[in-house]
């Protein structure tokens, strides 16, 4: 349903090009859930804005496709890609209390998103705004409607932002880190609240996280990230049962386990530097198993097993 | 409401405070000032015992506290004293130029919020880009020229040069003494237009522009920088990028979602800019002969008319505090966080 081909998005600070994407490729599926999972920094939230077209200056696409739907976003027209936000891929953030205006009420700015992709009388889309609040369980709809988000807790702000992006019934929902900022009993929440919508408005997710216990609880596919590249994508057993890319192999070590006391594994050194990055697999300097080829060819996609790719040396035969 | 109306008596009960501490001062800066008002009072050439005689009439032979004394005791009779240029009560005189006064800085208020606010919005937009320096070099003129020389500058350009715009006063003498203004409001814009009068309506508003334009430079040049400032912080809000995301037009998203959280601070800053509009408005009436409370009160300084400049003073301080006050309430408007 949206694939996304050897997208490159540079910003082009004063110290020189951040090169934060590198033609990177991306599928999803109809109303499959995909993880993205990377540490900070590593570009997935410039992905998540890239898909969008809402890359802030001095960030810009510079090269690649989006396509959605069988059309290049890329290639569409301002106005056209507007009408598509919100309404066919909508977006919810890390943090719910930073990402509703502070000065109208919740009910207005939801009725604002309603009201802009359907052409609906101010009375339907009220009544339709509170159908959504029901349906993301929101307590009493009809009086928040009228608060403002400094009234609501964090969890029901969230809440709120999944009512908003879920008015239009896209097809595409991307959350990123949409639980990141909530406590953990609201997490576990809010988490089952998306798949149930997702269930039924049969939304694709793509769903941003640094945290591997969510990815395993709803997604169905996930792909390993790491400085603005790819490294692994994979079915969601294999990633647990079968890792390939060293990367991964590490970022599952490094999840704290019941059973195990004492110290975490951790990946020796640190995310390479985006402006300057090494050549070769970006991961080499920090690859236990690195070889010399790592340090001189970006290595290519290799199919492990059914829907099972990665990209490293090691599997290059 | 109960809660606004609280409010609103204990910044009153403040301001009283405050009129009593600057009634001191302005009467004792009065009594400073080596100037005889007992001879203002009596014209050229006065006798002595002409003089001493104004003294005692004037209450200037009793002790400077005993003075101030009567002069609080009057002023809560309303009474504000009696012009010693004119002979004139202070406060009949007032009123009778408050209403040009007023018409004149509202013109300004208007001009400079409206022009501030648009240049500000559009330089955040375009931040970096030729219209943005344009801006911003546009505003720090504004700020920086001093008022009468702007004033002085217009008239000589539109005036002297183009010839298209008049040179003072609030209206042409022909149009006043053939299509006179029907006093309703005392502001002859609003009362040209509701009698129907349009000759006198042009008129008036052709006298409004260059005092307008030159009154408001300095608050435009404020309010567009902080605009300006608070536009770009606000446009870095998650909030900003999710009603992008959500396909918000980008109107919209500018000039109301921006805007209205831009607002507060560029309104406070605009509140306490009205105190240099209020000195601004004394040079501007001078120069551009605007018959308004300005102008009155330059020619009482001139003769140290200290029941005049007294007066003024405090209606300044009281105009002052008054719209900082309604800058608050506004503000209580337009962001439902801040409590009273
Ligand atoms: N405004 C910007 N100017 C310059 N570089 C930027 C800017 N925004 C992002 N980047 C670059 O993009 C990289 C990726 O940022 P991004 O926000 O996508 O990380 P992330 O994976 O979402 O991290 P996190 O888990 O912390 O959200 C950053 O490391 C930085 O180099
Ligand atoms: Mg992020």
């Amino acid at each position: 349903m949206l694939e996304v081909k050897e997208l490159e998005t540079h910003f082009f600070v004063y110290e020189g090009i951040v090169k934060t994407l590198n033609k990177i490729d991306l599928t999803i599926y109809k109303e499959e859930t995909l993880g993205i999972v990377g540490e900070t920094g590593c570009g997935k939230s410039v992905t998540a804005l890239s898909i969008l077209r809402l890359i802030p200056s001095p960030g810009k696409i510079v090269g690649g496709k989006i396509l959605f739907e069988g059309q290049d976003l890329l290639k569409k027209e301002k106005e056209k890609m507007r009408k598509i936000r919100g309404n066919k891929i909508s977006m919810i953030f890390q943090n719910p209390t930073s990402s509703l205006n502070p000065v109208f009420t919740v009910g207005d700015q939801l009725t604002a998103v309603i009201r802009n992709h359907q052409k609906v009388s101010k009375e339907e889309a009220r009544k339709r705004a509170i159908e959504m609040f029901k349906q993301v369980g929101l307590p009493d709809p009809r009086r928040t409607l009228q608060k403002y988000p400094h009234e609501l807790s964090g969890g029901m702000q969230q809440r709120v932002m999944i009512a908003a992006a879920l008015s239009c019934e896209p097809s595409l929902l991307i959350a990123d880190e949409p639980t990141t900022a909530l406590d953990v009993t609201i997490q576990a929440q809010i988490l089952n609240l998306m798949e149930g919508l997702k269930e039924k408005l049969k939304t694709s997710i793509l769903l941003i996280t640094h945290n591997l216990g969510i990815v395993a609880k709803i997604c169905d596919r996930v792909a390993i990230m790491y400085a603005g590249e790819f490294v692994e994508e994979a079915p969601i057993e294999e990633i647990f049962g079968n890792p390939k890319h060293p990367y991964s192999k590490g970022l599952l070590e490094s999840i704290p386990k019941v059973t195990q006391k004492g110290k975490l594994e951790t990946i020796g050194g640190t995310v390479c530097d985006l402006l300057d990055p090494p050549s070769g697999c970006r991961f080499h300097a920090r690859c236990p198993s690195s070889m010399e080829i790592c340090q001189k060819e970006r290595p290519g996609q290799t199919k492990i097993g059914k829907n099972h790719f990665v990209f490293c040396h090691l599997y290059n035969s | 409401m109960n809660k606004f109306l609280r409010y609103i008596g204990r910044r009153l009960a403040l301001l009283i405070l405050v009129l009593i501490g600057l009634s001191i001062i302005t009467f004792t800066l009065a009594r400073i000032v080596p100037s005889d008002p007992a001879a203002v009072y009596l014209g050229p050439r006065p006798r002595p015992e002409q003089i001493a005689e104004v003294r005692i009439k004037l209450g200037l032979d009793k002790p400077v506290y005993v003075q101030y004394a009567y002069y609080l005791r009057d002023l809560l009779h309303g009474d504000l004293g009696t012009s010693i240029r004119t002979h004139q009560p202070v406060l009949k005189s007032i009123l009778r130029f408050l209403p040009a006064s007023f018409e004149l800085m509202l013109t300004a208020i208007i001009l400079a919020l409206i022009i501030g606010t648009l240049l500000g919005v559009t330089s955040a937009q375009k931040e970096n880009t030729l219209i943005d320096h344009a801006n911003r070099l546009f505003a720090v003129t504004g700020v920086s020229l001093p008022a009468f020389w702007l004033g002085l500058l217009f008239q000589l350009l539109f005036f002297r040069c183009l010839g298209i715009l008049p040179l003072g006063g609030r209206i042409d003498i022909y149009v006043s003494l053939f299509s006179p203004i029907k006093h309703i409001t005392g502001f002859y814009v609003i009362d040209s237009l509701i009698t129907g009068n349009w000759v006198a309506f042009k008129s008036s508003i052709l006298h409004l522009i260059l005092p307008g334009i030159t009154l408001a430079a300095y608050s435009t040049g404020i309010i567009m920088r902080m605009t300006r400032a608070t536009m770009l912080e606000v446009n870095r809000e998650d909030y900003i990028v999710a009603a992008r995301a959500a396909g918000i037009p980008e109107r919209t998203v500018v000039f109301k979602y921006a805007l209205k959280n831009a607002m507060a601070p560029t309104l406070t800053t605009a509140g306490l800019a009205f105190a240099s509009m209020l000195t601004a408005t004394f040079f501007i009436e001078t120069i551009f002969y605007w018959p308004g409370v300005g102008t009155y009160t330059v020619k009482s300084i001139l003769l140290n008319d200290y029941p005049v400049i007294m007066a003024v003073t405090l209606v300044g301080a009281l105009l002052y505090v008054l719209v900082n006050l309604v800058v608050d309430l506004v503000l209580v408007f337009l962001d439902p966080r801040i409590r009273l």
